[in-house]
């Protein structure tokens, strides 16, 4: 970075936001109420798959305070498909949803309705009154229903598998056959999802005189979401304004265009008052994006050496009843992912993803991710143990060397183009991990009963790619008082970028950080923004900052050059202000005073994906009569390239491998046989609380700067999250060693891994 | 989720609130912390005409300790147990098995009485009144009665209190001195219902076990007492072999069905665990 | 739908009327009747601890008591943990501590921490989880959370000894 400092950038400044915070003065969605305010209900089905043959609204709405029922009939002749935003892998396209569910319902909660009343409370009484009638049809609750095509969700598209592909390099088939060692597993990771803690929300206002749109609670892509509404609504982009307020939360799943996104909107034109809709929890269980639930079969070949020659595999992804917005992210990232950091000559991976009668998935933190690594080393544990090899020298022998790097893995993901791994020292990362965690030592447990339980540690390593492109904008204004607003396209979900982003331009304009106020998201700030998603804020956001504030310093100068009359060569800026060659200076604010408010772009693309890498390793005792695991240790090690505000990459990693390790032994979303969701509530769907796993410890290094942005950053959020179900995985199964039970399926909820430990012990 | 619309009533005295009862019971669901009763308002999962407060009847909150044993007033609260220290005293098995009930804000307002008639099969109060052999007292139009808590429950979620009837008080019997106890159970997570609870306590005499009573929860419809447990300690001096008699005749008595939290046979397995730890803890000297 | 009820309480040294259904919430009485939007709103059959305040001196979930039940109580939220625009110590110690990100369970957990450390200024950190695994956050992985919550044990032990 060229910057003439690093007074913030580096430290662990405390956080701008968090005083709105800690009073109470956040505005989050809910919080927002225009006047006139009406509220809105959406009925959902409670068959997972059917025919509509009718929908009777005449009782609802003889009901006071009931002011409209909208549904497929009322949107028009054509309803709107949400549209792909990422990961076109040819066939999903097929299987887009409409924003109403029209003559079919495909999953328990797709929206059948909208109810608009003078509360929330009426518009829910009122959807109690509305008599539904569907003929239900066969539910398809798995891939493997799926597959058969016995019962079709799109009897247009003549089959339920709407993607086939296969991907590699390298030849597996002499591998295999060559090979002194292979070993082939089936391995499955389970549906779960973010649950961010503030469901999702919208407040539509339409003002019919000026045919604009406003809708507030926007977040991680509200440019092209805004594109997309407007083509739904059949208006100009320029007529809608997408607000972003602050966000309780997304990791992936908040944010996308979902049909409440339309629904509102839609309704608050029809009506011509301002709507809110507030999604509540068993709505959210319902609605929101699922994801995570892949089976894999694998297959890794080695020499007796342990030297990986080669690994093939199959991924089935369910991918619930509609193509979302980004769904193809997900099995193509867990085939691509399966690679990880090692060195691996000839892959082949075949990917299949089918619909079901579920709620849709879409990307949750390190999507595909947390599932592929889970798979690969769990299998690399097996391998080490059935060749004799200790588990940290197998990945010793095939992690990839600095030296190698960039190390290109090919094209392993239809829609994208080769990618290579920027930069990184793998081993440094398990090296400081081991040492971290006290590998040496606490391995003299592994498989020991110590008052009553078992004791593992389990590795795993990977790497995760962040800062995806085409670019970011900014805009930098300097204000006539002296202070600069920075307008970024990048979105907030809770990362703390009003501080990270104002630490970037405090330290390249040599200005003290309260001279920055940051605007995010909204689409009425900039002209065109690309959001947060991928772990691409700080990289592309932040990169944006850079060329923005070295803009603005040229921008000053200019004014400066002319208020001070002389070259602009012989102008000097320091310290917010202009020196001139005979000694006057102007401050910042004098010049803005002077010339008016400056203002300026900045922009960053990149088409280069950054790596960040890393190890983490656990400690846990099991319960084996129980099958409770209780960690005990728990390091997660992360080269993040450069940590902008290491406090807060710290408490990112704190909170994906919680999250992680909830997605291990708590997490679930469950369905019957018959597609019903049975657990809807957090009652029921079990997320980590304070006292689950307290022994979490994280390092962050900024060892190897990525090359591809002025930041050296590489992205950082979903690191964290990419290893977790491996090295618990892995920890559980070294514990388990004297019963010869290998966990190849999550989640690792006791009754699950006492059932693994009973039939372990019959055969 | 917001709750289907219902009339409030908060009478300030029993007799108020049993006469609002006896007229309109039957579309009448009383509250009183209402941490159990409010998420089933909010899920529509019930949807009564009236809700009747009784969370300000003064006399319903009294807890006394004597000679006979120990009063809990309906609307004693967790939190008023946990901070009773006589209490501790007078029960220590009541007052081991209430921390493990719910959150920290829950217990501020969660209640002996709600418990109770609430019923569920995996909580801890009703565990302890099998297990105690609690005298539940009711009121209603046609006065007060006792009814035992083997009697009480009869099924999940489900009592034999009458719509216009409500829970006035629970009475422990004294507890012995130099008795033997012990609460285990299982959660997923801290405050969580319990996949499967043992309450367990027995006297002494002569160096042998006596008058045993062993209580489980969440492997039934209701908290069910283990006879056939408390069989396997009787007459006996605690051994290892005492203990996995104990944890084997738990596994036979009980036979729970499957829900999405565990199936039958892990809750089966995991209440003959339980057994075996508690009666081994109880047994520990000191 | 039921007639409206006067319900009446004091929140944050205030007193309040509200006429409200009987089935409103107090989460959603104190946010959209008294446009206290501080307290948040999570799950609504109270599992989360989002919405927690404090009433009569006591952590609640407001999620799970309706308006007219709070009549006569005295209620504190979040917006009434700080004085004027200062941040109060367990407040500085969140944000020294970085216990905050999305900031949506926040709310919550000051009020709860606050109470637990008024009656509990010795709290051990076990005690701490135990008392806040009723607040869930997803954001954070707790950790920095009890370390805010341990470092501003000081402060309330300083007031307890005056």
């Amino acid at each position: 970075m060229s910057s003439a400092r690093n007074v913030y950038v580096g430290q662990e400044i405390e956080r701008t936001e968090d005083f709105r915070f800690l009073k109470g003065r956040g505005t989050f969605v809910d919080d927002y109420e225009p006047a006139g305010l009406v509220h809105a209900a959406i009925l959902r089905s409670s068959v997972p798959h059917g025919r509509i043959a009718g929908i009777d609204a005449a009782a609802a709405l003889r009901m006071p305070g009931v002011l409209a029922v909208i549904c497929a009939r009322d949107i028009g002749p054509t309803i709107p498909r949400i549209p792909i935003r990422l990961a076109p892998i040819a066939g999903l396209e097929k299987y887009l949803q409409p924003v109403i569910a029209v003559d079919k319902v495909r999953y328990v909660g797709e929206p059948l309705a909208v109810i608009v009343a003078d509360s929330r409370a009426l518009a829910e009484d009122a959807a109690a009154k509305i008599a539904v009638t569907i003929e239900p049809l066969s539910p398809l609750p798995d891939w493997r229903t799926a597959e058969t095509d016995a019962a079709l969700l799109f009897e247009e598209n003549g089959t339920n598998v709407s993607t086939r592909y296969t991907v590699g390099f390298g030849d597996t088939g002499t591998a295999f056959a060559s090979a002194d060692y292979t070993r082939s597993e089936f391995f499955r990771a389970h549906r779960h999802t973010a649950v961010p803690m503030e469901t999702r929300g919208v407040v539509a206002e339409w003002d019919a005189a000026a045919g604009r749109l406003v809708v507030n609670g926007a977040t991680k892509v509200t440019f092209f979401n805004r594109r997309a509404l407007a083509a739904m609504m059949q208006m100009p982009e320029s007529a809608i304004d997408l607000i972003e307020l602050d966000v309780g939360g997304g990791f992936g799943v908040r944010g996308e265009f979902y049909p409440e996104d339309f629904l509102i909107p839609f309704a608050a034109r029809k009506l011509g008052r301002p709507i809110k809709w507030i999604e509540d929890r068993l709505e959210h269980m319902q609605a929101a994006n699922h994801s995570r639930e892949i089976d894999c079969e694998l297959e890794i070949a080695c020499r007796r050496d342990g030297t990986i020659i080669g690994l093939r595999g199959k991924i089935f992804a369910d991918m619930g009843a509609y193509t979302r917005t980004n769904s193809g992210v997900v099995p193509a990232k867990a085939a691509q992912f399966l690679h990880g950091p090692y060195r691996i000559p000839a892959i082949k991976i075949e990917v299949s993803a089918f619909m079901t009668s579920k709620t849709p998935v879409g990307t949750y933190r390190a999507p595909g991710r947390f599932e592929s690594n889970f798979f690969r080393e769990r299998l690399i544990d097996m391998a080490a143990r059935d060749l004799g090899i200790d588990p940290v020298a197998i990945r010793r022998k095939n992690l990839i060397a600095v030296d190698e790097m960039p190390y290109s893995i090919g094209r392993l993901v239809p829609y994208e183009t080769e990618t290579a791994y920027d930069s990184g020292d793998y081993q440094a990362a398990l090296d400081k991990c081991l040492e971290t965690f006290g590998w040496k030592e606490k391995a003299k447990l592994q498989g020991q009963l110590i008052d009553g339980r078992y004791h593992g540690v389990g590795v795993a390593c990977f790497v995760e790619s962040g800062g995806a492109g085409p670019r970011e904008n900014v805009r930098m204004t300097l204000e006539r008082d002296g202070h600069i607003a920075v307008a970024v396209g990048s979105s907030v979900l809770g990362q703390g970028l009003e501080t990270v982003f104002a630490q970037i331009a405090a330290d390249a304009m040599s200005l003290p950080m309260e001279t920055f106020r940051v605007s995010h998201g909204s689409t009425t700030i900039i002209d065109e923004g690309f959001g947060t998603y991928h772990s691409r804020a700080v990289v592309m956001g932040g990169s944006a900052v850079l060329d923005g504030s070295k803009n603005l310093l040229d921008a000053i100068r200019t004014a400066a050059a002319g208020q001070l009359a002389c070259r602009e060569e012989d102008v000097t800026l320091e310290d917010g202000a202009a020196r001139g060659p005979g000694g006057s200076t102007l401050s910042f604010a004098q010049i803005a005073d002077a010339a008016g408010p400056l203002t300026v772009n900045g922009t960053f693309a990149n088409t280069k994906r950054t790596y960040s890498y890393g190890a983490h390793a656990a400690h846990v005792a099991v319960d084996a009569r129980l099958g409770h695991v209780e960690i005990l240790d728990y390091v997660a090690v992360e080269d993040v390239g450069r940590a902008i505000n290491p406090a807060l990459v710290h408490g990112q990693t704190f909170g994906a491998v919680v999250q992680g390790l909830g997605g291990v032994f708590l997490d679930h979303i469950i369905y019957d046989a018959n597609a019903q969701l049975l657990n809807a509530s957090l009652a029921d769907y079990l997320l980590p609380t304070a006292s689950d796993f307290p022994n979490v410890r994280g390092v962050t290094m900024d060892l190897h700067r990525s090359p591809s942005n002025p930041l050296g950053a590489k992205g950082a959020g979903e690191g964290g999250m990419v290893a977790v179900a491996a090295t618990a995985g892995n920890a559980v199964a070294a514990a388990l060693t004297a019963f010869n039970a290998e966990p190849k399926e999550l989640p690792l909820s006791p009754p699950r891994l006492w059932r693994l430990i009973q039939s372990a012990k019959l055969s | 989720m917001k709750a289907a619309s219902f009339e409030y009533v908060r009478p300030d005295r029993l007799e108020s609130a049993i006469a609002f009862l006896t007229e309109h019971g039957e579309e009448a669901k009383v509250i009183a912390g209402g941490q159990s009763l409010v998420p089933m308002l909010a899920f529509r999962l019930t949807a009564p005409r009236f809700l009747v407060d009784i969370g300000r009847i003064s006399e319903l909150r009294r807890v006394g300790i004597d000679a006979d044993g120990i009063r809990l007033g309906a609307l004693a609260r967790w939190r008023d147990i946990e901070r009773n220290e006589e209490l501790h005293r007078a029960n220590p098995l009541l007052v081991e098995a209430i921390r493990h009930v719910a959150h920290y804000q829950i217990r501020n307002r969660g209640t002996v009485g709600g418990s109770l008639a609430h019923a569920d099969p995996a909580a801890e109060m009703p565990g302890i009144a099998i297990t105690c052999d609690a005298k539940i007292v009711a009121a209603g139009k046609q006065g007060q009665r006792v009814i035992q808590a083997a009697d009480f429950f009869t099924g999940p979620l489900s009592t034999v209190l009458q719509p216009d009837e409500l829970i006035v008080e629970v009475r422990l019997p004294p507890w012995q001195s130099g008795r033997r106890w012990a609460f285990v159970e299982f959660a997923r997570r801290r405050g969580d219902f319990a996949l499967a609870g043992i309450a367990l306590f027995y006297d002494t005499e002569n160096g042998k076990a006596c008058n045993a009573r062993v209580g489980a929860i969440g492997v039934a419809d209701t908290p069910v007492r283990l006879q056939a447990v408390e069989a396997t300690i009787n007459g006996n001096t605690i051994t290892e072999n005492v203990i996995r008699a104990a944890g084997a005749a738990a596994f036979e008595s009980v036979d729970p069905s499957d829900d999405i939290h565990a199936p039958g046979d892990y809750r089966r397995a995991l209440l003959q665990v339980l057994t075996e730890r508690a009666l081994s803890s109880a047994a520990k000297p000191g | 739908m039921s007639p409206r009820q006067i319900a009446r309480f004091t929140v944050n040294g205030k007193a309040y009327e509200a006429a409200v259904e009987p089935r409103t919430t107090l989460a959603d009485c104190l946010r959209h009747d008294l446009k206290l939007t501080g307290t948040h709103v999570g799950c609504e059959h109270g599992v989360c601890g989002a919405c927690t305040i404090i009433a009569d001196g006591e952590a609640v979930r407001s999620c799970l008591m309706f308006a007219v039940q709070a009549d006569g109580m005295d209620i504190t939220t979040v917006e009434g943990l700080s004085e004027r625009d200062r941040l109060s110590p367990l407040q500085v110690s969140f944000r020294k501590h970085h216990a905050v990100q999305c900031g949506f369970c926040t709310a919550g957990i000051l009020t709860t921490a606050h109470i637990l450390l008024t009656e509990e200024p010795d709290a051990a950190a076990d005690r701490i989880r135990d008392v806040l695994s009723g607040n869930i956050c997803r954001c954070t992985g707790y950790v920095q959370i009890i370390d805010a919550v341990l470092d501003a044990r000081a402060a309330y032990k300083a007031r307890d000894s005056r």
